[in-house]
């Protein structure tokens, strides 16, 4: 007797699998669960069976007959669902209402994430004015007037003794004349070159750093600077060390990073060296610390400076420098 | 500072490719720009076989050749004696470069088109002969290119010099580095002068009168020379590093200085006034026509080498043309100086004159290299040009150059650089670079630079030089030990950073333009002639017009990048910008007073034309609600945006600009762009802008936000509508609804504003809507009735107000 109520439990659901409309289905659910329907009859035959296996089949054909009453349910709900879709719906493809939201420069974002991880090294962010007098900008930072150490810089004049800085080095003596040492320092900002061509533009933007303690070393340079270029590109970026000058740092260091576009093989934005350089950097030199007024026997500390521009050339694939300042929409609004 | 690896062979042998050579030298801290091969102009220079002859029909001397070059036969007219058909010669092609600096064209030579051109040794800078072409050995293979063909190859290497080292400025400085990092030993020339006759100072004198410019002048006289071109190898040295040939005795003193960094003067003897040479500045008046032709006035600060009478060289710059050698000179005074590096600089800047001499001059070089670099010229006139050394040199020296002696500490020098040398080690790398070092005591060495490490002159100074020989590479990294302080972030980088952030979340996208602008941006933006925006600062050396002053506004940046945008087809715009103004302050030669503005601008369309939008312009209040929602966001109260007073606007429409007040500080302004200043920017569409003073705005940026509780009993709205007159300024009405200071009103805000029938003209309805709601109980109606029939009653009363039919 099992195996009928079975059977009746799967030529319903076959049934109810081709049921198309809501009409059919109602049919079905009479037929199958009605006062005369087929599970009906069948528990009406129970009280024929042997005492025994009175209980298990009632129970068995119960449970067949609830299981049907909820599938044939749930197949109305959704067949009307679905009848209702059609009659009222929207053409969800149309493009939605435009919440415009701008975007920040590229030169903002990577000032930001530089910034970023030297926040979380402890260094204090910190400016200093773009106009700057000819002692900041050169003689604090051991660069006198003619010394040809001022050619690798051609500057931009406001009158004899005023200049728009052409790096952001003189936030060093600023901030050393202020502040007494241990010192960690990222200074940020515009600065001014009279040069304008395919790679340079009359303004650009570097990052400053500078660390004055005890006992820093050049070892200590190569450590946070590692650490830096892991962080702004990847810890797989390899950089080397070499010999350079800069009048302020003694010794003083150009550090390239392994090209990120040619993994070192050999491009066009590496000159086919495979190596970029990309910050400049050095033990501060002791005639930096005589002018502010700290004592170089006891304090050693080391300072470094880079372009953003470059930077985020590098990161979002930029090739031409002048972009950033053109302010096309269609070139900012990608980032 | 170019170097080629022939010439720099002849002073030490190198085992490593010129890849390892350039990368190492990089390493040293004389960064290798780039090598190129001095003869890839032969690249399109190829070896021809002269296969016909014919003769020239309009000229006797010139023969019309067909040359093989292996792809095909091409015509090349010759005026060679010895070309003879089936011999092998150097044929250039068109494009080809010589090292005269002639690029061969196709051309067509009396009529007769020539492809090509067969040439001589001395026009490929291969050798000395110049009687007819080249002719090549039988075994080269008809097409080859003739570097490959001949295997020419002499890799140049440019080297990007920083200013700390003039010492190699030379081939022999180079040397010295190689020779550093090789670990070998350099070979200086072996210098042996000839005999000498009579006595130098039955001649001539040298008589310094400023020891202070000049601390040293050597010199030599050499008679009965005769002028003439070098020989091959001379012109050949020069040519590699680029240096024109000029004739024997210029061209040695050209060569000795590129040997050693020493320049030196060849003086025509008999053009000398009294034969004499007086090392003096320059009298206010005098003037020197220099051997570019070019007169030059001179300044009393300016060191000049003067005969018996006159000027005859600018020191250490370049020499008179009244005692140049020239064709017919056979006695020479030869010139061999230390000059002061600081004075050389200043007359070279302010000449504008920089040659190869002042370069060195002004850098630095060794003191002590003149004596050394006048007996290689002198060696190499008696070789080259014949003549009689007389007598011996003349060496004045009123001011030696002292040695400098630096103590160092290995200690210190390991803790400054993060390494662990050992005394010995130290002592090693220093000796190898040619510094005198002996042991104090177990940490403490005495290091004598050599004196052409001018910029050698401290501790630290030290500590480079063992670093860089050591490695920078070889360094270890570590990390400073920082104690755990956390810094509070700076307000104001902080705040506008936010600033940034909120608009674009509005939907404006940040530029960032020059600092300086065009220096009619204050008459293009229509400015009075008292407004404090004219208070501009010249750039005294511009770039370009347009950038030849600092601005005191962002406005002109940003309708300039309107302007670009439209061009670029980008005509719906929402920009902002924050950076400095500069004002000048009308001190002399001070800083100008920095100010952090931000501007932003809204033009074209509120939206895209899309599916949903009908494509309607931005206007005043788009602009407005833009900067509310900024302040609102930075929680900044108390704000009033007034009606800018007619004769305040500049570059903003009267009528359609409003005053910013936080309190009573005005903030800036924002407004409808003039229509005379987007005319003067060559625009044609509408144009919205704000402009505020960032510095002000972050300053009012309150540090705290308190939340307050929200509310427990039910909020009542009442609306009511008035009809005044026409100006009398919605917030005015609002502002006095507040100025109650009800505790019950909660909220108010304008629902409507409307002109036009049934209302009459010169006046508008405004229609306000009020909530009422109280911290302690539900309000009644009856008690709301009342407070909405007091308020309307004071408002009918104060802006003399109407209520509507």
């Amino acid at each position: 007797m099992d195996k009928t109520i079975e059977q009746i439990k799967e030529e319903a659901l076959k049934e109810l699998e081709a049921a198309s409309d809501s009409k059919k289905i109602n049919d079905l659910s009479v037929r199958y669960l009605g006062r005369k329907g087929a599970v009906t009859q069948f528990l009406r035959t129970i009280s024929n069976l042997p005492q025994k296996k009175r209980a298990d089949a009632g129970k068995r054909a119960n449970e067949i007959k609830k299981s049907l009453d909820k599938a044939f349910r749930e197949a109305l709900i959704q067949t009307e669902a679905r009848s209702a879709a059609i009659e009222d719906s929207i053409d969800v493809s149309l493009p939605g209402r435009m919440v415009s939201h701008g975007s920040l420069h590229p030169i903002t974002q990577i000032t930001r994430q530089i910034c970023d991880i030297f926040s979380r090294l402890g260094f204090a962010i910190v400016e200093g004015p773009e106009v700057e007098t000819d002692y900041y900008n050169f003689e604090a930072l051991n660069i006198p007037k003619n010394h040809p150490a001022r050619d690798m810089q051609d500057t931009f004049y406001i009158s004899q003794n005023v200049v728009l800085r052409t790096h952001t080095s003189p936030t060093q003596p600023r901030i050393m004349e202020k502040q007494e040492p241990p010192l960690r320092i990222i200074a940020p900002g515009k600065v001014y070159r009279c040069d304008s061509d395919l790679t340079h533009t009359p303004m650009f933007q570097q990052v400053e750093g500078l660390l004055v303690d005890r006992q820093v070393s050049f070892g200590d340079l190569k450590g946070i600077l590692t650490t830096f270029i892991h962080q702004i590109f990847d810890d797989q970026t390899s950089l080397r060390f070499r010999p350079s000058f800069f009048p302020f740092t003694e010794p003083s260091a150009e550090i390239d990073i392994r090209c990120v576009i040619c993994k070192g093989k050999g491009c066009r934005v590496c000159s086919q060296t495979g190596w970029l350089e990309i910050i400049g950097g050095g033990m501060v030199h002791p005639a930096v610390f005589k002018n502010v007024g700290y004592d170089t026997s006891i304090f050693t500390g080391f300072a470094f400076g880079m372009g953003i521009e470059r930077i985020a050339m590098l990161k979002y694939g930029i090739d031409d420098i002048r972009k950033y300042y053109e302010n096309d929409l269609k070139f900012l609004r990608q980032f | 500072m170019k170097v080629s690896l022939s010439w720099l062979k002849d002073y030490i042998s190198i085992d490593m490719n010129i890849d390892d050579l350039a990368d190492a030298l990089t390493m040293a801290g004389l960064e290798v720009e780039y090598v190129s091969d001095r003869y890839s102009y032969l690249n399109s220079v190829v070896v021809g076989r002269v296969v016909e002859i014919e003769t020239h029909p309009n000229a006797d001397k010139l023969k019309l050749c067909h040359v093989d070059i292996s792809n095909r036969i091409i015509p090349v007219v010759c005026g060679a004696p010895n070309v003879k058909k089936g011999i092998l010669a150097p044929c250039a092609l068109p494009g080809a470069s010589f090292p005269n600096g002639t690029i061969l064209e196709k051309c067509s030579i009396r009529g007769e088109v020539s492809e090509g051109m067969l040439c001589s040794a001395v026009e490929l800078g291969l050798g000395a002969n110049s009687s007819g072409i080249m002719e090549l050995k039988e075994n080269l293979i008809v097409g080859g290119k003739l570097h490959q063909a001949l295997d020419m190859s002499d890799p140049v290497l440019e080297i990007d010099l920083t200013p700390n080292r003039p010492d190699c400025l030379s081939i022999i400085g180079t040397a010295r580095e190689v020779a550093a990092f090789q670990k070998t030993k350099l070979t200086y020339p072996v210098i042996s002068l000839p005999e000498s006759d009579g006595d130098i100072a039955d001649f001539t004198s040298v008589t310094i009168l400023d020891p202070d410019l000049c601390p040293r002048y050597s010199a030599r006289l050499v008679f009965d020379i005769k002028i003439a071109p070098s020989p091959f190898w001379l012109r050949d040295r020069l040519i590699s590093l680029g240096l024109k040939p000029i004739n024997n005795i210029v061209d040695i003193t050209n060569f000795v200085m590129m040997e050693t960094g020493q320049p030196l003067h060849a003086f025509d003897l008999d053009r000398l006034a009294k034969h004499k040479i007086v090392v003096r500045t320059a009298k206010k008046g005098e003037t020197l026509t220099t051997i570019d032709q070019k007169q030059r006035l001179l300044s009393p600060e300016m060191l000049m080498i003067c005969d018996g009478e006159k000027p005859v060289a600018l020191a250490g710059i370049m020499g008179g043309l009244n005692s140049e050698i020239k064709q017919s000179t056979t006695r020479i005074l030869l010139e061999s100086a230390y000059f002061d590096p600081v004075c050389i600089r200043k007359t070279s800047k302010k000449t504008g004159l920089a040659t190869d001499a002042s370069h060195r001059f002004e850098r630095g070089i060794d003191p002590n290299g003149t004596i050394t670099a006048l007996n290689r010229a002198t060696q190499l006139i008696a070789e080259i040009c014949g003549g009689n050394l007389i007598g011996s040199i003349i060496d004045e020296y009123p001011k030696p150059v002292p040695d400098k002696k630096i103590t160092l500490s290995t200690g210190s020098t390991n803790r400054r650089l993060g390494a662990k040398l050992s005394q010995n080690d130290i002592k090693q790398y220093l000796s190898s670079i040619e510094f005198k070092v002996e042991k104090i005591d177990n940490d403490q060495l005495r290091v004598i630079p050599p004196s052409f490490r001018m910029d050698i002159n401290s501790f630290e100074d030290l500590t480079e030089e063992i670093a860089r020989l050591y490695g920078y590479n070889h360094i270890e990294t570590t990390f400073p030990l920082i104690p755990a302080e956390a810094v509070r972030p700076s307000k104001k980088i902080d705040s506008r950073y936010r600033i940034k952030r909120l608009l674009v979340g509005l939907g404006f996208t940040e530029t960032i333009t020059y600092s300086f602008i065009n220096k009619l941006s204050c008459d293009r933006l229509e400015l009075k002639s008292d407004d404090p925006k004219r208070r501009i600062m010249n750039v005294l050396n511009p770039i370009a017009e347009d950038q030849s002053v600092l601005r005191t506004s962002l406005i002109p940046g940003i309708l300039e990048t309107m302007h670009y945008n439209i061009t670029m087809q980008n005509k719906n715009l929402k920009l902002f910008e924050i950076g400095n103004v500069f004002f000048n302050t009308g001190k002399e030669d001070s800083q100008p007073d920095e100010v952090e503005m931000l501007a932003g601008l809204w033009t074209g369309k509120r939206r895209d034309d899309s599916w949903f939008s009908k494509g309607e312009s931005c206007d005043f209040y788009d602009i407005k609600g833009a900067v509310e929602e900024l302040l609102r966001n930075l929680r900044i109260t108390n704000t009033k945006f007034t009606n800018m007073r007619r004769e305040d606007c500049c570059y903003t429409k009267p009528g359609y600009t409003a005053q910013l007040f936080v309190g009573n500080k005005s903030i800036g302004l924002l407004g409808k762009v003039l229509p005379q200043a987007l005319k003067n920017y060559a625009l044609k569409q509408e144009a919205y802008i704000f402009e505020l003073n960032a510095d002000n705005l972050i300053e009012l940026i309150p540090d705290i936000m308190s939340a307050k509780p929200l509310p427990k009993f039910p909020s009542t709205s009442r609306d009511v509508t008035l009809i005044v007159d026409k100006d009398i300024e919605a917030f005015n009405i609002i502002k006095s609804v507040e100025a109650l200071n009800e505790d019950l009103i909660e909220n108010l805000y304008l629902l409507d504003v409307y002109e036009g029938s049934p209302i009459p003209a010169g006046k508008k309805s405004i229609s306000l809507r009020i909530t009422y709601r109280s911290a302690f109980e539900t309000l009644e109606d009856k008690m709301i009735n009342s407070l909405q029939k007091d308020i309307t009653g004071r408002l009918i009363k104060e802006f003399n107000a109407i209520l509507p039919a």
